[in-house]
């Protein structure tokens, strides 16, 4: 069934369908319902991993944020790029990377993205446009700015998004990067995924105004707010502001309102925030399940169709994690590699 | 090849090594503060936005971390940015970006892209310019595997090492000691490059070995011309790249002198001269001393205003021929 189809049988006459069912193919939907699988199972399984002290270190899990990386890459062709953060599977999964070479990563494997060199904090896909997630809140920020500074000279079609966490906003890298991307109007899209708490600490603790969009007032950007946890907002925001970046209208500041479920990172008791507001984001606003009962209800999908789909996933994602336990370590010798440039 | 050898000042090289590869390479831009009509705080970019348009000659604002983000961004997707700082102080207020990221990018993506950007950094006392504005902060970077940090001491090698470093994939630091901005010598045109991680032997001599850094260089010629006409047979060795470090030039240099004498403007603990002195400890020519190793390095404190006391602050001619007479006739 088309999209068209589906709106002619389930709408009012003259009822709009939320954008993304205006923008995109059936295909298309039902792939964004894939990706969000994808990225929740990554994560669940990166995390079962983890506690049976498969993958080592720490990692910042987004699950409950899957609405709002994917919303923001529906509009993005491959050669578009983006900067990611501590929290960064979820970006590197919607803007198309392979779930097994992150598994590779996070398994500290030669076959990961960053062979074995970065794992879950530094993962990267250059392949499809992710120049990499961040170890330092906001760093990846500027580094977005001059990656649009180099489309506008080459004079290529390519926007490119910065994605950062509420708590970036504090940073005067934020603030530096803003700036300079309105002055020089380059085709970058700020996309602050604000999910309540900079590790322990409130927006309403650590930040003098009510929304991070409020900040794009100061430098003559558009500020958008939309509820992260529900796709066809996100995408809709994201494609309005990739239009701009591509008329060379310059930079747009997107504050996408979401949550996560689980803790800052493996070492977080969650004492900052009570078990009453985790539950009532989980039950209530799971964005994953809001997608889920959209598709259904203009008919895009039935329920067989969803259980295929998570059941192509499992697989997926099995399969990854088998991959990168069978997959090789580096070699010691090899410590050195990749400081610098090896010239021939 | 006949390149017309003039005599260009160390300001006028960087910039003739700046205008070649604009000219050269469409990837090529420079980014700074104030270096556009202004020319750059010391006159280094001088009139190249006229020559080369405000495209390729970015006045930043004063955003010193922002902007080298922005450099590295712009690295790593693909153009060649030479990023200026206006006092090397500056330093400091981009440390995330020169450090975590420029210096580290590579290596945490597994090799999957290079970061080929290159910074200048105008440094050293002697300005009057007082505590904030006179550091010399190269052994900072110095310690960050990744960086390649290049100390030029003389105008043909800071347009060769500056055309080197444009071509390098990998990030390249330069200091450029703002005493040495109007100093001349010969420099040839066009297109050169001197290789970055390779030391110069400036003076060959047989007594002792200085190994001297970016105007510590000169210092050293000149104390060395003195101890000529006292006997002194005294060796100069301009290390001119901190990162990676020609380790080679140096042990050979010892073990023919049996004597060093390190001489360098950073602050003397954990300075340049204690990563010399513990190689060559570490190396075939300890056995060849004569002598213990002497570092004269900036003193221990904020480079004073006060003249007098901004010139103590630094070693100079005087300290180092008293250095090297008592190094000299000194035994172990």
């Amino acid at each position: 069934m088309t999209v068209a189809q589906a709106k002619a049988k389930n709408l009012p006459a003259g009822a709009n369908l939320p954008f993304i069912y205006r923008e995109y193919s059936a295909e298309r939907l039902k792939l964004a319902l894939h990706k969000m699988y994808l990225i929740r199972q990554f994560e669940e399984g990166a995390e079962e991993s983890y506690m049976r002290g498969l993958i080592h270190g720490t990692m910042h899990l987004s699950i409950g944020q899957e609405a709002s990386a994917m919303g923001i890459c529906m509009p993005l062709t491959n050669d578009d790029q983006i900067t990611s953060t501590h929290r960064g599977h979820g970006h590197c999964i919607a803007k198309g990377a392979e779930v097994s070479k992150m598994f590779a990563e996070f398994f500290g494997k030669t076959t990961g993205y960053c062979r074995g060199r970065g794992g879950s904090m530094h993962i990267a896909d250059v392949t499809t446009g992710n120049l990499g997630a961040n170890g330092i809140v906001g760093g990846g920020i500027p580094i977005a700015v001059g990656a649009a500074l180099t489309a506008k000279r080459l004079k290529s079609d390519r926007v490119v998004i910065s994605f950062f966490g509420d708590g970036a906003n504090n940073e005067g890298a934020f603030h530096e990067a803003l700036n300079m991307a309105s002055l020089w109007k380059l085709p970058v899209i700020f996309v602050c995924e604000n999910n309540g708490y900079g590790m322990s600490t409130s927006m309403a603790r650590s930040t003098a105004v009510a929304n991070v969009a409020d900040r794009a007032a100061a430098y003559s950007m558009p500020g958008v707010i939309v509820d992260g946890n529900v796709l066809s907002e996100v995408a809709e925001a994201s494609h309005e502001a990739v239009r701009r970046a591509r008329l060379g209208e310059g930079p747009t500041l997107i504050e996408s309102k979401t949550y996560r479920y689980r803790g800052h990172s493996k070492s977080d008791r969650n004492r900052y925030r009570t078990k009453e507001e985790i539950e009532d984001w989980m039950t209530n606003r799971d964005p994953i399940v809001r997608y889920e009962n959209e598709l259904m209800e203009f008919g895009i999908i039935d329920q067989a169709g969803i259980e295929a789909i998570r059941e192509a996933v499992r697989k997926e994602i099995a399969d990854g994690i088998e991959f990168a336990k069978a997959s090789p370590s580096p070699e010691i010798r090899n410590l050195e590699r990749y400081v610098y440039t090896e010239t021939v | 090849m006949d390149q017309a050898v003039r005599e260009l000042s160390y300001a006028q090289a960087i910039q003739e090594a700046m205008a070649i590869a604009l000219e050269s390479d469409e990837r090529v831009f420079l980014m700074g503060e104030d270096i556009g009509v202004y020319g750059g705080a010391f006159q280094v970019t001088g009139d190249l936005v006229e020559r080369f348009g405000a495209d390729r000659v970015i006045d930043t604002p004063i955003s010193e971390l922002g902007g080298a983000g922005v450099a590295v961004g712009a690295a790593v997707t693909g153009l060649r940015p030479i990023f200026e700082f206006q006092f090397s102080d500056f330093a400091t207020l981009a440390m995330e970006q020169i450090v975590n990221q420029a210096a580290k990018m590579r290596y945490m993506l597994g090799g999957a892209v290079s970061v080929p950007v290159v910074m200048r950094f105008p440094a050293g006392s002697g300005t009057g310019a007082a505590a904030q504005h006179s550091q010399s902060l190269e052994a900072w970077l110095g310690h960050v595997p990744g960086l390649k940090v290049i100390q030029p001491a003389t105008p043909y090698d800071v347009k060769g090492m500056l055309l080197a470093a444009v071509a390098d994939p990998d990030p390249v630091m330069i200091f450029e000691h703002k005493l040495l901005y109007k100093t001349k010598g010969p420099v040839p045109e066009g297109y050169y490059t001197v290789p970055i991680g390779k030391a110069e032997i400036r003076r060959e001599g047989r007594d002792l070995t200085i190994v001297a850094t970016s105007i510590m260089v000169h210092k050293a010629l000149e104390a060395a011309k003195t101890l000529e006409a006292e006997g002194i047979d005294v060796e100069v060795v301009d290390l001119r790249t901190i990162r990676p470090m020609d380790k080679e030039t140096v042990i050979e240099s010892v073990k023919k002198t049996s004597r060093l004498l390190c001489v360098y403007e950073g602050v003397k603990t954990l300075g340049v001269g204690a990563e010399v002195s513990a190689m060559i400890a570490e190396s075939e020519a300890f056995d060849f001393l004569d002598a213990p190793i002497v570092r004269l390095g900036g003193a221990e404190t904020p480079i004073p205003y006060n003249p007098e006391l901004e010139k103590a602050t630094v070693p100079q001619v005087p300290d180092i021929l008293a250095a090297v007479r008592s190094l000299a006739t000194g035994s172990r």
